[in-house]
């Protein structure tokens, strides 16, 4: 066990953990973040997504120790309730879910899509999605709010 | 907001009082009688109008159900309901989800029934409708004024003289003390100004920035955290346990194994997976798994248990003396609910009393269960529902609760369980493999004379319902058996028809002793069922065996169709007779442009893309729901892979609740129908099983092309509130096959239609080499 130092969602928390301890068992365990999810720990569906210094990473595959001066956003960072994100916004417009488990992995990896290049054709968009699972399989809607987010933001 | 939050943190901020209120004043002794519900008796009577209702000081409702929310949108169409009845904004309506201290015992929510069940003249709807009668009574002795000659709006009494009363003044905080009604009048869908309404999901703002409570989000004070280790092959008992081989793992509290259960409780959930992965465990081997390859023939030749649903007793000689018989055999695959998110759960077990945070589809029958494997007696165990991710039936929310509980329990402490991807695979029942050998004759004039139907359904467990804990992985492996199959010969069917299955086609009258429950004009019928001991758990998966039957029915019907040399859509028409199914087949027809002409396309090419299109139709479980679905497919011819253009689904559900809600259940129905089809299987080797993950587990991911679906949606405002979530996901093999067919001419008859499949059915066309 160690003293890990991170950075979430603008503020700083320290926590003691192994460091090898996967990111996601700390934002959810430790901080009690309700955004990243556990799905598959293998990286392979993306409910565990959060972004760190604007590219979306699988927090479940990442050990605590190698993004502890990195700026780390999750699904919570984003909006508030009361104040959501434009890309909140388009899911809550569309009525993009049904379970919404994985919404954290839908909407951040596309707001890192969508960040780094905003015009991305819906090719390019379409090969980033094909790494994110929706078992609900709300993927017209969700496919549709992602359209709605790349507009709002032209 | 209160509506945006879970029902834990509504508990927790605001609406402590009202739910405690509830809870404790109904607290009963068990009632030793049969419950209403068809379950189990509860200590919370369901003929008291309190049992579902509460309106507080405020005005807020809150109401109270057995139907949870999946995200199948229970939660929003209840609060609807609620809201309509007693005519009170959305927004001033808790509902209070299945939690066995509150809530009334419904049972499983599951098999399309929540509509049905809560939305007609009894239950929830009748007590809210009771509700608002008992109110509009109070208010007529306040104001001296009688109870027809008052408006309500927003909660709020008005007599024409200008006196008002609001609901909170008239009842807050305190009971009605009356039984639910049997009587009284529910607002007619022309007065709906709530239902009916495309209200959008109450839980989206929480979903849409991660305030949302799922159940892997819960933390109680003391907890720490728990995972299981599964028996590596299908059988296998644990040898020996060396507890040493993890002794040097940080916060390891314990090592727990109780007969083949083991498991291991850290301090943190990264200690909790060290220790899983690391504790030496010595397993007997299993009895070892017969091939895949051979499996459906397995099935075909086991003791089973028989069931003739249908028989005119003259399919045999109709047979033997048709000029032209059909004969098919339809083969379904294993396939997994598998769950977005691994299940979860948290147990606080203590000597004499129990608290479950559960996932689960069935609070009351897991009280049961978890009574069964701790010894704690059931009316000392709370199982509060707390919503995992979506679960499509019986995945390992029930399992991973007893997990959580038995380790609990092992270390007096509140133990939270999550299961890893490869658990979660190994651990929940599967939808059955089915084999369905199909027979047909048409008589002179191209019509069907008769239709025989036998099938081989795979079963193991199930649901653990309140006494058979052993019939999901966790209870078998703690020493509770699952309910066997007791080999049975049919006896002749008798009473109404069950089609609960939808093993008996849509196209036969369905006669049993001169009563024709049917929905076709058929009369030469049979249909035989039989249920195969599985080597693999099973249990309800959307639609269960029904989307294995009818894709097996609306496939063999487009096969007869093309034999007649008969539009496929015409064909159906000519062979139905009840006017909901007839319908939703000429709405579906009609939107798709359905261009009436017999499959397969004439002059298409062998080569190159191959366009096509398909149709199938079903009355969900005989009467719970009809749909029919036309899809439009690409077959490229050289690879085998189908590229689904366009579905056009015409559904009627009787009085639509939420059309928006409605349509998003038949959208992920359609598509999760459509990766069940393409990819989705369950594999193995001469042991185990070997589709773990999402590499060997195959769904379709967000990135496809997304076909276009269209809805054509048939409101029946007096007809009997129907299911809706299961319909559109039962057509789907069915009409892409059959859109396969219509294009190529080749015939797919086994789930998946992966790509070597579809070449293989191309490579069998007649004339091909």
């Amino acid at each position: 066990m160690a003293a890990v130092s991170l950075k979430v969602n603008g503020h700083v928390h320290t926590v003691d953990a192994d460091p090898q301890t996967p990111l996601l068992y700390v934002l959810s365990d430790d901080l009690q973040l309700r955004g990243p999810k556990f799905g598959c720990g293998l990286g392979q569906c993306g409910t565990c997504t959060v972004i760190i210094d604007g590219r979306a990473v699988r927090s479940c595959v990442t050990p605590v120790s190698t993004v502890q001066q990195q700026e780390i956003t999750t699904l919570e960072g984003l909006g508030t309730p009361e104040k959501p994100h434009a890309i909140q916004q388009a899911f809550m417009d569309e009525g993009a879910a049904q379970c919404g488990f994985c919404l954290s992995g839908v909407m951040l990896t596309a707001k890192a899509l969508l960040d780094e290049n905003p015009h991305a054709p819906d090719e390019q968009i379409q090969k980033t999605m094909s790494n994110v699972l929706c078992r609900c399989f709300a993927h017209t809607r969700m496919m549709r709010a992602i359209k709605r987010y790349q507009r709002s933001r032209a | 907001m209160k509506n945006e939050l879970s029902r834990r943190d509504f508990v927790k901020t605001s609406g402590a009082l009202v739910v405690c209120f509830s809870a404790t004043s109904l607290m009963e002794p068990f009632a030793t009688a049969q419950g209403p519900f068809d379950t189990h008796p509860s200590h919370i009577d369901p003929e008291k109008l309190d049992s579902w209702l509460a309106v507080a000081p405020d005005g807020t409702v809150t109401a109270y159900t057995g139907k949870c929310d999946f995200g199948q949108g229970m939660l929003t169409v209840q609060t609807q309901l609620v809201a309509e009845e007693l005519r009170v904004p959305v927004n001033r309506v808790n509902v209070i989800q299945c939690d066995t201290s509150v809530t009334p015992d419904q049972g499983t929510t599951s098999g399309s029934q929540s509509t049905p069940t809560n939305f007609n003249n009894r239950n929830l709807a009748q007590a809210a409708a009771t509700a608002r009668d008992a109110l509009l009574g109070m208010a007529a002795q306040k104001l001296g004024v009688p109870a027809d000659q008052l408006t309500v709006k927003d909660g709020l009494v008005s007599a024409k003289n200008g006196r008002q009363i609001s609901y909170g003044e008239l009842i807050g905080g305190k009971h009605f003390d009356v039984p639910v009604s049997t009587t009284t009048k529910r607002r007619s869908p022309s007065e709906w100004t709530v239902l009916g309404k495309p209200v959008p999901s109450m839980d989206r703002v929480a979903l849409m920035t991660g305030a949302f409570e799922f159940v892997h989000n819960v933390h109680v004070p003391g907890m720490v955290h728990g995972r299981v280790v599964r028996p590596p092959e299908i059988g296998a008992a644990v040898a020996s346990v060396d507890e040493k081989s993890v002794q040097h793992i940080p916060g390891l509290i314990k090592v727990v194994v109780r007969k083949n259960f083991v498991g291991v409780v850290a301090d943190k959930q990264w200690q909790a997976a060290q220790a899983a992965q690391h504790l030496k465990v010595a397993w007997t081997p299993g009895p070892g798994l017969l091939p895949q390859k051979n499996f459906h023939d397995y099935l075909r030749k086991q003791p089973s248990r028989d069931v003739m649903l249908i028989n005119s007793n003259d399919v045999d000689g109709k047979l033997k003396s048709a000029s032209r018989v059909l004969k098919a055999t339809y083969l379904y695959p294993y396939q997994a609910h598998g769950s977005i998110g691994s299940s979860c759960a948290v147990a606080d077990v203590r000597a004499d009393h129990a608290t479950i945070w559960s996932p689960t589809q069935s609070v009351y029958p897991t009280q049961h269960g978890i009574s069964a494997l701790t010894g704690v007696p059931p009316d000392k165990v709370q199982v509060i529902f707390v919503r995992g991710s979506g679960c499509y039936g019986l995945n390992a929310a029930d399992t991973v609760s007893y997990d959580a509980a038995l380790l609990s329990q092992a270390v007096h402490r509140p133990v939270r369980v999550q299961l890893t991807r490869q658990d979660e695979f190994i651990s929940e029942n599967y939808g059955a493999a089915c084999l369905i050998e199909q027979q047909a004759a048409l008589d002179a004039n191209g019509a069907i004379g008769v239709w025989s139907c036998e099938t081989w359904a795979a079963s193991l467990g199930g649901r653990p319902g309140y006494e058979k804990p052993g019939n999901v992985i966790t209870g078998m492996l703690a020493g509770f058996e699952p309910e066997a199959i007791t080999p049975q010969k049919a006896a002749e069917p008798t009473g109404e028809l069950r089609n609960g299955s939808n093993a008996v086609p849509s196209y036969v009258v369905g006669c049993i002793n001169g009563e024709c429950g049917g929905a076709g004009s058929i009369r030469g019928e049979r249909v035989l069922t039989h249920a195969v001991k599985s080597p693999f758990f099973t249990g309800p998966l959307r639609s269960p065996l029904r989307l294995q039957n009818t894709f097996a029915h609306e496939c063999f019907m487009d096969e007869i169709s093309a034999s007649a040399g008969a539009d496929p859509v015409a064909y159906r028409l000519q062979h139905l007779r009840e006017t909901r199914i007839i319908d939703v087949v000429k709405a579906a027809a009609k939107a798709a442009n359905w261009n009436s002409r017999p499959s397969p396309q004439r002059d298409t090419p062998r080569t190159g893309a191959a366009p096509g299109r398909g149709i199938a139709c079903v009355a969900y479980e005989g009467d719970n729901g009809y749909a029919a679905l036309v899809a439009e497919v690409e077959v490229d011819q050289a690879t085998g892979r189908i590229l689904a253009k366009r579905f056009i689904v015409a559904h009627d559900c009787g009085p639509i609740s939420n059309p928006d809600g409605l349509r998003n259940q038949i959208e992920g129905g359609v598509l999760q129908g459509m990766s069940r089809t393409l990819g989705e299987t369950i594999t193995w080797d001469d042991h185990k099983v070997t589709s773990i993950d999402w590499r060997t587990y195959h769904t379709l991911p967000l990135g496809i092309e997304v076909p276009v679906i269209e809805t054509v949606l048939i409101d029946r405002p007096t007809a009997r509130a129907s299911g809706a979530g299961e319909t559109a996901i039962t057509l789907v093999a069915a009409a892409i096959g059959n859109a396969i067919f219509d294009a190529t001419g080749a015939r797919v008859r086994e789930v998946p239609f992966t790509p070597d499949r579809v070449k293989e059915a191309l490579s069998a066309r007649a004339g091909e080499r």
